[in-house]
């Protein structure tokens, strides 16, 4: 019988370079290159004292190796630690004034900056390597006083809520790469709601790292005061490349009394060619804290780029009735490692949390969950529920769970359940016989596996994230 | 509409068909019979398109050969298979798999695509005709579904997609007497001067209700005898045992 050629390599649309201009930190780690990012930045003294402690403790720190997918080492002082376009320089006040070619690859990307800001809905901070290049909808968020702006601006506006939050809930000294960003990091997006408002619009970052040899270490910082409510996306890509590439972001978020934030990531770095060459190390920490009673955080990823995904999206549960949501999607093809999953640390009495994991992994490529349930003593008649699946498409790629469950309050309640299965020939064949390609039936089959999941994602996205998750599955078949 | 000539399909070096051959004629209705392994369902599967057989000689479907068309285009065509086992796919919703299918069928057809409103007018009216519960359609697909209400399902496709030629592997096979007659009514009312049926199946009582044109019967890799439907009750008063 005649077998059509699926085409093996998988189409990363997003693969292009944009040749432009940069302003470059010499290479390398060091106190002068700390010093170089924050002038850049034209920060405070209080920023960059805040750096240097980082980077004082950072030196003493020894990079972790417990995870599952092992990499070469990196070579720290072989890095540009910050890369900005040349004309971003001078600030421009719109988007009249930005670099053509900025607003040329956001539209190649499929985040058109100018017309979106006449359509309504979403209001875009555009990072680009390590620098915030344009906000949409800055004026129409100042009107019921919801600022959206470049952490770099927040820094010089908004000191007193930066200098209270900042490092509240990843403190500087945190681990390896949290550390290290709190050192380093160049931009992302600040998001204060003002008490008992509802975000009118959804919130949304595009990350694109363009620049070779560059690392993006990014910051986000989201406050959403008492009684209000945001709902944020944040989404990622970056050039095909022979070399890896470093990206360890932080990612702070603060709910306070009866406020809830939710939090969605469509992660779509570029994954490596075929043979696993290249691609981008995704390692990235996001803590949110539920400071005040009923507050609520739910993080949501569809994690499908990057050579290696090592995440663990949390939530700490202070609040009395507070509640911690993750629902994750993730996808390894080829090559791809990941190893991803969530802690979610039961304080305050009546808090609930929820895990929704679901993972799938095709070709050579290695998937892990894990995840950590801590419900200590005092957090009274608490309750968690996981569920963590995979979904495993041919015999020579991997997957574990492990999950770590410490329960120190008798009456509090952990309830865990796993699956693992496989897309059969079978299925497939059964689908073909109905009509659809192979490529249409692994689509339709792995969206059924990732309904639960795909449906916590704002409507604008759920479409698009459906999409990709079937690209990212592409020549996975046959 | 499909010409078989001199099929030889082979797994893992074992023959299974050997000279095989078999016409069916656009509107006819023909039933293969025949005893349990001797490849009535490795038969179904070279017809739409199953891979990992060894396979010589020819066949045409509408004067097309069906060796160069995978397996979807098969279905493209019109062709479809009623599984002797149908597949449950976890995590599907069936009513949401019924129009990924006739949609994907429709799109390569160059047909327009129905909408979901359009759709769930459509399966409403099949499902009730087969007596269906609906409810069902709301669930994963074929999880959880008993025996008979899985072949049910196949035949509530087989209707929506509306095939030229129709393979029912075993269909009544685990069927209660009511089900059977509304599958078979289900059938007969898709008997159309261009549409035909081949029928799998071990027992008489199912061309009771579903006229075949012809009946054969299958036996060492080929068709050793065929006849009338008078063929298949000489079948079941002798059994395969004798008949030879
Ligand atoms: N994948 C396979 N590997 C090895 N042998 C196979 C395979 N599939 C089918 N066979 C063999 O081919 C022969 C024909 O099988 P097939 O399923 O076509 O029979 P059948 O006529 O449909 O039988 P039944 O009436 O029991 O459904 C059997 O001996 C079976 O064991
Ligand atoms: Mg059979």
């Amino acid at each position: 019988m005649r077998e059509k050629e699926i085409t093996k390599l998988k189409d990363y649309k997003y693969g292009f370079t944009t040749d432009i201009e940069n302003i470059r930190a010499p290479k390398g780690l060091n106190k002068e290159v700390i010093k170089f990012i924050s002038k850049a930045k034209k920060e405070p003294k209080w920023m960059l004292d805040w750096r240097m402690k980082a980077y004082e403790r950072f030196k003493n720190l020894k990079e972790p190796n417990w995870q599952k997918p092992k990499y070469p080492k990196i070579d720290y002082q072989d890095i540009y630690y910050y890369s900005a376009p040349k004309s971003t320089s001078e600030n421009p006040k719109n988007l009249d004034e930005l670099d053509p070619k900025l607003l040329e690859t956001y539209k190649k990307l499929g985040i058109p900056l100018q017309e979106q800001q006449r359509l309504n809905g979403i209001a875009v901070d555009a990072v680009f390597d390590s620098v915030s290049v344009a906000t949409t909808f800055k004026d129409k968020l100042n009107e019921v006083g919801v600022i959206f702006c470049p952490i770099s601006e927040a820094i010089k506006k908004h000191p007193e809520l930066v200098r209270k939050y900042l490092g509240s809930v990843i403190p500087l000294t945190d681990h390896y790469f949290a550390t290290l960003n709190s050192a380093v990091f160049t931009d992302g997006s600040f998001v204060y709601i003002p008490p008992g408002v509802r975000c009118p619009m959804e919130l949304s970052t595009y990350f694109r790292i363009n620049a070779s040899q560059t690392g993006q270490f990014e910051r986000t910082l989201i406050i959403a005061d008492k009684g209000s409510y945001v709902s944020y996306l944040e989404g990622c890509t970056a050039p095909m490349r022979d070399e890896n590439q470093l990206h360890a972001a932080n990612v702070e978020l603060i709910a306070l009394d009866d406020a809830e934030i939710k939090y969605s990531t469509v992660q779509n770095w570029y994954p490596g060619d075929e043979d696993g060459k290249g691609g981008i190390y995704n390692f990235v920490t996001k803590r949110g804290l539920c400071k005040g009673i009923n507050s609520k955080i739910s993080w949501t990823q569809v994690e499908t780029g990057s050579a290696i995904t090592w995440k663990y999206p949390s939530c700490i549960l202070q609040g009395d009735n507070s509640i911690g949501e993750f629902y994750s999607i993730a996808i390894t093809n080829n090559h791809q490692k990941a190893d991803t999953g969530t802690k979610m640390i039961h304080l305050g009495k009546n808090t609930k949390s929820k895990i929704i994991s679901k993972g799938i992994s095709a070709g050579f490529s290695d998937m892990t969950y894990r995840g950590l349930v801590d419900i200590s003593f005092k957090a009274k008649n608490s309750t968690n529920y996981t569920q963590c699946d995979s979904l495993l498409m041919g015999n020579k790629c991997g997957a574990h769970t492990i999950p770590y469950i410490k329960n120190k309050n008798p009456e509090s309640n952990i309830a865990h359940e796993a699956t693992t299965s496989k897309i059969s020939e079978e299925q497939l064949y059964y689908c073909q016989q109905r009509g659809l390609n192979p490529e249409e039936a692994v689509g339709l089959i792995v969206n059924g596996f990732c309904k639960e999941v795909l449906q916590q994602l704002p409507m604008e996205f759920a479409v698009e994230a459906q999409k990709l998750v079937g690209i990212s599955l592409e020549g996975s078949v046959g | 509409m499909l010409k078989i000539k001199n099929l030889k399909a082979d797994i893992e070096n074992k023959s299974i068909l050997n000279n095989f051959n078999l016409e069916i004629k656009p509107g006819e209705v023909h039933a293969i019979m025949g005893p349990n392994g001797s490849g009535k369902s490795t038969l179904s599967n070279i017809l739409s398109g199953k891979k990992g057989y060894d396979v010589s000689g020819e066949i045409l479907f509408e004067n097309k050969n069906l060796f160069e068309l995978e397996t979807e285009e098969r279905a493209h065509k019109g062709i479809f298979l009623a599984f002797q086992y149908p597949l449950e796919i976890p995590g599907v919703n069936t009513n949401i798999f019924l129009k990924t299918s006739l949609n994907a069928i429709r799109k390569a057809r160059g047909e327009k695509q129905l909408d979901a409103i359009e759709f769930l007018k459509l399966v409403k009216l099949k499902a009730k005709d087969l007596k269906f519960d609906e409810e069902k359609l709301n669930r994963q697909l074929n999880v959880g579904f008993s025996g008979g209400e899985k072949k049910k399902n196949e035949i509530l496709q087989m209707s929506i997609l509306n095939p030229k030629l129709s393979i029912l592997d075993e269909t009544d096979s685990g069927l209660d007497i009511d089900a059977l007659k509304i599958v078979a009514d289900g059938v007969n009312s898709l008997r159309k001067k261009d549409n035909s049926f081949l029928i799998i199946t071990h027992y008489q009582r199912l061309l009771d209700y579903i006229k075949p044109d012809y009946v054969h019967v299958l036996m060492n890799g080929k068709i050793i005898k065929s006849g009338g439907p008078e063929l298949a009750l000489e079948l079941e008063n002798k059994g395969y045992e004798n008949f030879n």
